[in-house]
């Protein structure tokens, strides 16, 4: 047997991601997910001055393209990149395109990488898509209740709440300072306040799942670009910094019933990369498919002690202008769902607020933000974690 | 507590009726190998031969030790809920028309946890007993139970969409004259069937059972011969929508294998009441049988074949016979296929040779014939597909996984 | 209609006053009766009962082949399955062993000549009617002879029990040791065939013989004595009660099925108005 010890991590030096780009959402769309990317592509190049024939790398992360993948987008819009990339991975495709992107840019495999995540919602894709999501899902999941993800986060909601000791109040809060945050976001589809007695009052999904803990599948795409840095000071284009950024698949297999994601495991790479101490983040965007989901995320990143979420939670706000800004242009709850856009909402929201560019509340003074994604519930848990730190350049 | 079934209601004749629909039937080709446990009626988990972890769902690579060599071995059945959920919102129809539905996450005592439909009396860290069973698409899901039997326990409306529970439903049994179809008119109305319809063939010869079986409180006797087109089609104009479960006892045994007998006449005479006869009975009933598949309380849910365990693999001593039931094996299988659409469940109850007057010569062990309806009743309540009753069809059944050529030379 | 319509070629024909030419006017105007005396062909009508490890005579079935649908637009047919001795029928010497050797003993060589006979029609309604199990003994025959005359050579022998009347139960009469129904004694069968030289006798009954006649001796003494001697055979006859005792002529043309046993035929009665049923 050999010991295989991890060899230290590179940091991503020289690399510089910016354009964030949001296509707004729309509840149905009658047009492909090759529409929805092909306007955000438009809009990365609108944003940056480049020409389409620039972009020499290509990532894109969508549920609805079938039966196409990323190569033959290549065709379809006419680009002709040297790194090509295909990220379907729901919650996780933003910080997963990220860290990849950055090391194809920083080690010259690429100049300038578009990532794009983009999906359509025709009347009844939703339905389709739960059917045919995972072998799993079809074997061990979908055929009972066929409640979806609804029914398979209502039994890790239940578990968690039983656990931690949390009620239907904390995950109030976190829905409620979302929709707070959303009021002032341009592209929520949700337009109306929402109140804790709202969340608690409204119907039964699928128990403890109530109507709004789930997202609104839409429609939407959202990009940004990853390039070398001397590419955007060029271009004089804001742009933002990883300082650090971890991804753990399947991580706790054991356990039986998901209690955590999988940030745990690589926690301290994590904040020992970006020179961060645990926790010291000016806002955190979370991958908020259910808000419990999004608790979970905060005590396992380091925002507050182990065992300590419940407190954690009754202590701050989370709204853009309080004590601990989360998911600060509302989140995939207020926003909507995109299928695979909803894993970049949270990064592009975050370069957004670390280039000064909100288009909804401005966290002030953002220097440091979190974002983390989650997901690719194939069976009874969600497989993906990942995470980055961004930095204001 | 388990709410018990009412007796249904007469159906308003002028009112639709509901068609059946389905849940997702989709599996991949791994976890068919549920399937097949689960129309056994067996517990069974996904094993690895090398390493032996258990896992769930089916991979087609241990999760421990990456080797393929991956079967579904019997597993202790309990287990522990750690959480449920009442699905209240579906985007599938089937059971968008069943909401609520209850499911579960389920700690096996084997280890992997299980996503699990629920019994009513079983609940978030409660014990459970866990069974595969065949839901209206045909296709394995688990079920947990609770550790043992409660009140009205398969009066659970979840669990009686996965059962063909003869209770308060309608049954026709086609040939009562023989000792088996005897056995299975009385069984059923000792389980709470509505009607039992006793089938009766030649009505002008003397029939000594009539009398007895017209006694039995719910059965009637009615005029079937499934050897004649004329007379299955009479019935089934008169009672066919109102057949919820179809049981076919006809049988027609002879010794003999091809060559000593002379002419194919009782060759002949096997098919029409064997394979013939179960193509006329579908075509007479099935269709209605088929449409009435989601029809309330007492939805047509059940289609069993009585056949000889030798419709598996030749008896030469009954060779001719054995390969009519063979004939009616692969019947059956179409059947299976074209009632998939409406979820009625097609059995096979497979037996040994009978404790009747043409197994006379052979050796024990033989079937009672009140074992056949015995096994027969508990696949109905047990939702099973595939039924092997007594020690010789065991035998059979067993022989014919390990080595086939072995049996064939045996017999 | 024009002068040039064509000539009808003059074929060889009948002596227009000749006695068929009668027969036809007198079918014409009624003086003859033509009675059927063949039950309908249906799954529902018994046949003989064997024990089950003999080969067993196959019931009437009827398939259709198609019936102006799919299977043929405009028209109807159907496809019949049943054995030589299903429904009414008619035995050829060859059915019974005692008949195997003798020429021409099949169906398919049965003399047309033959095919047409008269009939002397035996009422044994009322003693059958008593006694299921009643025999045809000669002493009814001659009785019956000293009332109607002497039974010609050559003629069928009908014997009336009105058991084609009955429902099928009570028509195959099956009991715990098997059926009960009236048939001819093998005196009554020895003194028909070889001192009257009939033609052939025929039953209501499934079959010529009487249902316990395994019993007798010879066992089954219509088909033992009647086919060893090369006569035939008639059963599940109807309508035996609207025959004369004497003077009904019988058209029972059997299928011409090549080395055939027996056949279901229509059998047809030609009488004259106003004969009425005699009594053994």
């Amino acid at each position: 047997m050999v010991a295989i010890h991890s060899a230290k991590r590179l940091g991503y030096e020289g690399v510089a991601v910016t354009a964030p780009v949001t296509v707004p959402y729309r509840r149905f769309s009658i047009n492909s997910a090759h529409w929805w990317i092909g306007r955000a592509l438009r809009g990365l190049v609108a944003a940056s001055g480049l020409r389409p024939a620039d972009i020499d790398g290509l990532s894109v992360s969508s549920f609805t393209l079938a039966p196409d993948t990323t190569i033959g987008l290549t065709q379809h819009y006419g680009l002709s990149p040297r790194w090509l990339d295909h990220i379907p991975m729901g919650g996780a495709s933003g910080v997963m395109a990220l860290r990849k992107a950055a090391r194809a840019v920083q080690a010259g495999d690429c100049d300038i990488a578009a990532c794009v995540a983009g999906d359509t919602n025709h009347v009844d894709s939703f339905r389709r898509t739960l059917s045919t999501f995972s072998r799993f899902a079809q074997d061990a999941v979908y055929p009972y209740g066929s409640g979806g993800p609804n029914a398979n986060f209502a039994l890790i909601m239940s578990n968690y709440l039983r656990k931690t000791g949390a009620t239907r109040e904390d995950t109030a809060k976190l829905a409620v300072a979302q929709r707070e945050n959303a009021m002032r976001f341009p592209h929520a589809l949700m337009k109306k306040p929402l109140t804790a007695e709202a969340y608690l009052e409204a119907r039964a999904i699928a128990d403890p799942i109530h109507l709004f803990d789930c997202v609104m599948p839409c429609a939407g795409a959202e990009a940004f670009l990853v390039l070398r840095e001397d590419i955007a000071r060029d271009l004089k284009l804001p742009f933002v910094r990883v300082l650090g950024s971890i991804e753990r698949h399947n991580a706790f297999a054991d356990d039986a019933i998901q209690e955590r994601g999988g940030w745990e495991r690589d926690l301290d790479e994590l904040y020992g990369m970006a020179g961060v101490k645990r926790g010291a983040v000016d806002f955190i965007q979370t991958y908020d498919d259910y808000p419990v989901i999004s608790m979970m995320q905060l005590e396992e990143l380091g925002l507050c002690e182990n065992g300590g979420i419940v407190e954690f939670v009754r202590g701050n706000t989370f709204t853009t202008d309080g004590t601990c800004p989360h998911n600060t242009s509302g989140g995939q709850l207020s926003v909507g769902q995109a299928g695979c856009a909803g894993g970049y909402l949270g990064l592009v929201e975050a370069i957004r607020q670390l280039t000064g560019q909100a288009l909804g509340g401005q966290v002030k003074d953002a220097r440091t933000g979190l974002v983390s994604g989650f997901g690719m519930i194939t069976y009874d848990r969600g497989l993906a974690s990942c995470a980055a730190l961004l930095g204001k350049a | 507590m388990t709410e018990p079934l009412t007796p249904p209601k007469r159906k308003n004749p002028l009112k639709k009726t509901r068609l059946p629909l389905l849940p997702s039937g989709i599996r991949s080709r791994t976890a068919q190998m549920l399937t097949l446990v689960a129309a056994e009626g067996r517990f069974a988990l996904p094993t690895c031969l090398d390493c032996g972890a258990v896992h769930y769902p089916p991979r087609d690579a241990c999760p421990k030790c990456l080797s393929a060599r991956i079967f579904a071995q019997e597993a202790p059945a309990g287990g522990r809920v750690a959480a449920e959920t009442i699905i209240r919102t579906s985007t599938d129809p089937y059971f968008r028309e069943r909401m609520p539905w209850r499911i579960g996450t389920v700690v096996l005592d084997a280890g992997p946890s299980i996503i699990a439909h629920l019994q009513g009396d079983v609940a978030t860290g409660s014990r459970a007993r866990m069974e595969w069973k065949l839901d209206k698409s045909g296709q394995a899901v688990a079920f947990a139970l609770p550790e043992k039997e409660t009140p009205n326990m398969a009066d659970d409306p979840q669990l009686r969409e996965m059962t063909l529970d003869p209770k308060f439903r309608r049954v026709l049994v086609t040939d009562a004259r023989t000792a088996v179809g005897q056995e299975m008119v009385k069984a059923l109305a000792a389980q709470g069937a509505a009607i039992v319809f006793a089938g009766l063939a030649e009505p002008w010869k003397p029939a000594p059972v009539r009398d007895a079986l017209a006694a039995i409180k719910g059965v009637e006797i009615v005029p079937i011969d499934i050897t004649d087109t004329d007379s299955v089609n009479e019935l089934a104009g008169e009672i066919g929508a109102k057949v919820d479960i179809l049981i076919n006892t006809a049988e027609h045994i002879r010794p003999g294998g091809l060559m000593e007998r002379k002419g194919v006449g009782v060759a002949r005479e096997e098919l029409e009441a064997g394979y013939l006869g179960l193509v006329r009975l579908a075509q007479a009933f099935g269709p209605t049988m088929r449409f009435r598949g989601a029809d309330g309380t007492n939805s047509a849910c059940a289609w069993v074949n009585v056949l000889s365990v030798f419709a598996q693999v030749n008896w030469p001593q009954f060779g001719a016979h054995s390969a009519s039931q063979a004939a009616m094996l692969s019947a059956a299988q179409s059947l299976r296929a074209e009632f998939r659409a409406g979820g009625v469940r097609v059995i096979n109850v497979f037996t040994g040779p009978l404790e009747t007057e043409w197994y006379q010569a052979v050796p024990p062990p033989k079937v009672a014939p009140s074992q056949v309806a015995a096994a027969t009743i508990d696949a109905l309540k047990r939702g099973l597909e595939d039924v092997y009753v007594g020690d010789i069809a065991q035998d059979v059944r067993s022989r014919l996984a390990v080595n086939p050529k072995a049996i064939e030379r045996e017999l | 209609m024009t002068s040039k319509s064509a000539k009808i070629a003059k074929t060889p024909s009948g002596n227009a006053s000749g006695p068929l030419a009668a027969l036809a006017s007198a079918l014409a105007g009624g003086a003859i009766e033509v009675i059927d005396l063949t039950q309908t062909l249906s799954p529902d009508f018994p046949t003989l009962v064997l024990p089950p490890e003999l080969g067993q005579c196959t019931p009437f079935r009827i398939e259709e082949i198609s019936r102006y649908d799919e299977r043929g637009p405009a028209w109807y047919w159907n496809t019949i399955t049943l054995s030589e001795h299903t429904g009414t029928h008619f035995d050829a010497p060859v059915h019974w062993i005692s008949g195997r050797d003798l020429p021409h003993n099949t169906v398919d060589a049965v003399p047309a000549q033959k095919q047409v006979a008269p009939a002397c029609v035996i009422d044994c309604s009322e003693l059958s009617a008593k006694d299921a199990d009643f025999l045809l003994q000669p002493a009814h025959i001659e009785a019956w002879e000293a009332e109607h005359g002497r039974i010609p050579a050559g003629s069928w022998v009908l014997m009336r029990t009105d058991w084609s009347k009955r429902d099928a139960a009570s028509y195959a009469n099956l009991r715990e040791d098997g059926a009960h129904t009236p048939g001819p004694s093998p005196a009554a069968m020895r003194l028909l065939v070889e001192a009257r030289g009939i033609l052939g006798f025929g039953t209501e009954t499934i079959g010529t013989d009487s249902g316990q006649a395994h019993h007798l001796d010879p066992p089954y003494p219509a088909h033992y004595i009647l086919h060893g001697n090369g006569r035939y055979g008639l059963q599940c006859l109807a309508n035996l009660d609207k025959l004369p005792p004497t003077g009904a002529l019988i058209i029972a043309p059997p299928l011409k099925i090549r080395h055939g046993s027996g056949s279901p035929l229509r059998v047809l009665a030609l009488v004259e108005r106003g004969a009425t049923g005699g009594k053994a």
